[in-house]
């Protein structure tokens, strides 16, 4: 990157891109050679496939109830994992569950991470007043403890699923823009962006070519680790009744609604969790994995 | 020294008034009238109108606030719309009860983690490192409102050793240090020292690692120290970073005990914000807030005060 001071500035850019796609080749090698990231990213592919092809491959209709078939014992026959506090096929509704679940975790990071990285190159690369003004704002989000802001949000929007979205996105934004900033703040001091802005180039594009190359990595990493954050929070909004409303399947409500049954089928009251841990601990080792193939300590 | 807690003291003047600014207007971000809550849907316009006054609402909303904020300062937090009992009475009960759920909890969570994490950090890629590591990431990742049903039908259900709920026999809500409430403290308490737990352990593990590398502790080595000498020195540098984390675990779990208390029906601060939450209590929501947030700004002040004292190098830059 350095060295690419060739008098074309579409050289430039070709060498910049092409320099760009071999380093994330790199760390794809890298993570490669993690063992237990590449067993979390088979575990989560299964269970995002599963999520996905739901509609098709799911043996039940997931809200068709049964008052016969309430709270059938794992490995019944016709529900291998039994059926829920209104007979519902438990395996069909752990798939769809699986759906929103998996949004409600995935996108707060995403959109946290498009949000918290645009405010934090703003704010890194114009310092000054208005880095200033953005980072005291969001210092105030950091006097909030993070699932108490989650939940106070939520519960002001009121339940459902886009209000815990917003809350949790709110939750991860500062966050991100802090990682984000401070990368910015660093690099831009740099000789090599002074270079470039002398040789004529505009402020955009040394934000998105030189700026951003050096950001999205730590960004990266921060984000894939909230991911298992997400997941359990999100959850946890729905376990409280703040979430995904009745009957939509989704593995917090599912923990909730089958608390009822914890006395006399403790196995099937406790299964959803399980899948909620499972992604959680899958997210967060696929992290480690990224953070060791990037190289960036934590 | 003295000029750096002064800094640090009015750098948390705006941050808790701008607390108290994010904690009243929570009410606003709810769609609809904040009336709706008490008043019926069919309600006669006159009625609205007595309640509006009853509860302020007929001023504008920069008037309502310096009224709430100058109350509260009196310590007025309103009263409850679900209970009718002042906000501030039951707030500080309940307060205190997630007040010593945190503090047994991070206690708990604390040390196992600096024992664990100091373990692993010494045998780096021996069978108790991979325990530690492995328990830690468990710890980071475990939906804790899940791990609380599932130590429930372990150990009160199945066993049947541990009560299930409340924080007392017979429901009652007060605390007294005796055998039979801590019984009851014990699954949230355990359930909550999870998530500390796990931090906790990889950052001590991280902290000591890396110390071990450092140039002076080969020269401590080089010089005849035992090992117990040179751990007093790594534990000593360990020190401050495990004590901000702690500061902030604690104040993490203070609001962040809402699903655990939810679980275990624990009479505290969760068990309030659901309450104010689902009944749409407005003062009861925004007090609780409000206490819970300066109780984490203040921690966190007092961490920043502390670390310092204990590691100079701090005060100095």
């Amino acid at each position: 990157m350095l060295n690419s001071s060739t008098d074309s500035t579409q050289m430039r850019v070709r060498n910049q891109t092409q320099q760009n796609s071999g380093y994330w080749w790199v760390v794809l090698r890298q993570l490669r050679q993690e063992r237990l990231a590449m067993i979390s990213a088979a575990v989560l592919l299964v269970l995002i496939l599963a999520a996905v092809f739901a509609p098709w491959i799911a043996p039940a209709d997931p809200f068709k109830a049964s008052m016969l078939k309430r709270l059938m014992p794992i490995g019944s026959p016709g529900n291998i994992l039994g059926t829920d506090e209104l007979g519902r096929d438990m395996l069909t509704r752990l798939m769809y569950g699986g759906r929103l679940s998996l949004i409600m975790g995935i996108v707060p990071v995403f959109s946290a991470f498009c949000i918290g990285t645009s405010l934090g190159l703003v704010a890194g690369y114009v310092g000054g007043t208005l880095n200033m003004i953005i980072m005291r704002v969001l210092d105030i989000f950091y006097a909030f403890p993070s699932v108490l802001l989650a939940v106070a949000i939520s519960g002001a929007l009121g339940p459902g699923l886009s209000n815990s979205l917003i809350a949790l996105t709110l939750v991860f934004v500062p966050q991100i823009v802090r990682v984000a900033e401070s990368v910015t703040t660093q690099v831009r001091q740099l000789d090599y962006i002074e270079a470039a802005r002398m040789s004529g180039a505009s402020n955009y594009s040394i934000i998105s070519m030189h700026i951003l190359a050096n950001v999205l990595g730590p960004v990266f990493v921060y984000a894939t680790g909230l991911l298992s954050v997400s997941m359990i929070l999100a959850s946890g909004l729905s376990f409280l009744g703040l979430g995904v409303k009745p009957p939509e399947p989704e593995w917090g409500l599912m923990l909730n609604t089958l608390r009822s049954a914890i006395y006399n089928k403790p196995l099937i009251a406790a299964l959803p969790g399980v899948f909620i841990f499972i992604t959680s601990i899958a997210f967060n080792l696929l992290a480690d994995g990224v953070r060791s193939a990037m190289d960036i300590k934590k | 020294m003295l000029i750096y807690i002064l800094k640090r003291l009015l750098y948390a003047i705006p941050i808790a008034l701008s607390v108290t600014v994010v904690s009243f207007m929570l009410v606003y971000l709810a769609p609809g009238d904040p009336l709706n809550a008490i008043a019926p849907a069919d309600a006669p316009a006159d009625v609205i109108e007595a309640l509006k006054s009853a509860y302020g609402l007929d001023k504008p909303v920069p008037v309502q606030y310096g009224l709430w904020v100058w109350r509260a300062v009196h310590g007025d937090l309103g009263t409850s719309i679900s209970s009718g009992r002042a906000v501030l009475g039951e707030v500080l009960g309940a307060v205190s009860n997630t007040f010593m759920l945190a503090i047994i909890a991070s206690l708990m969570g604390v040390c196992m983690g600096c024992v664990l994490g100091a373990l692993a950090g010494y045998q780096r890629g021996g069978w108790i490192d991979k325990a530690a590591t492995t328990l830690s990431v468990i710890g980071v990742s475990v939906p804790h409102y899940w791990l609380g049903l599932v130590l429930t039908i372990i150990f009160s259900i199945t066993l049947g050793w541990l009560p299930a709920m409340g924080a007392g026999p017979g429901g009652s809500s007060e605390w007294l240090w005796d055998a039979e409430h801590l019984r009851y403290l014990a699954l949230p308490s355990i359930t909550l020292s999870v998530i500390p737990m796990g931090i906790i352990t990889r950052t001590v593990r991280a902290l000591v690692a890396d110390m071990l590398e450092q140039e002076f502790v080969s020269a401590l080595k080089a010089r005849g120290l035992g090992r117990l000498k040179i751990f007093k020195h790594v534990a000593k540098n360990t020190a401050p970073t495990v004590l901000a984390v702690t500061g902030l675990q604690i104040g993490y779990l203070m609001g962040g005990s809402i699903l655990v208390e939810t679980v275990f029906a624990w009479p505290g601060t969760g068990f309030l914000l659901n309450t104010a939450i689902f009944q749409r209590d407005i003062p009861l929501l925004q007090g609780t807030i409000l206490v819970l947030c300066m109780i984490f700004v203040v921690l966190n002040l007092l961490v920043d005060i502390v670390q310092p004292v204990i590691d100079p190098r701090m005060g100095r830059g």
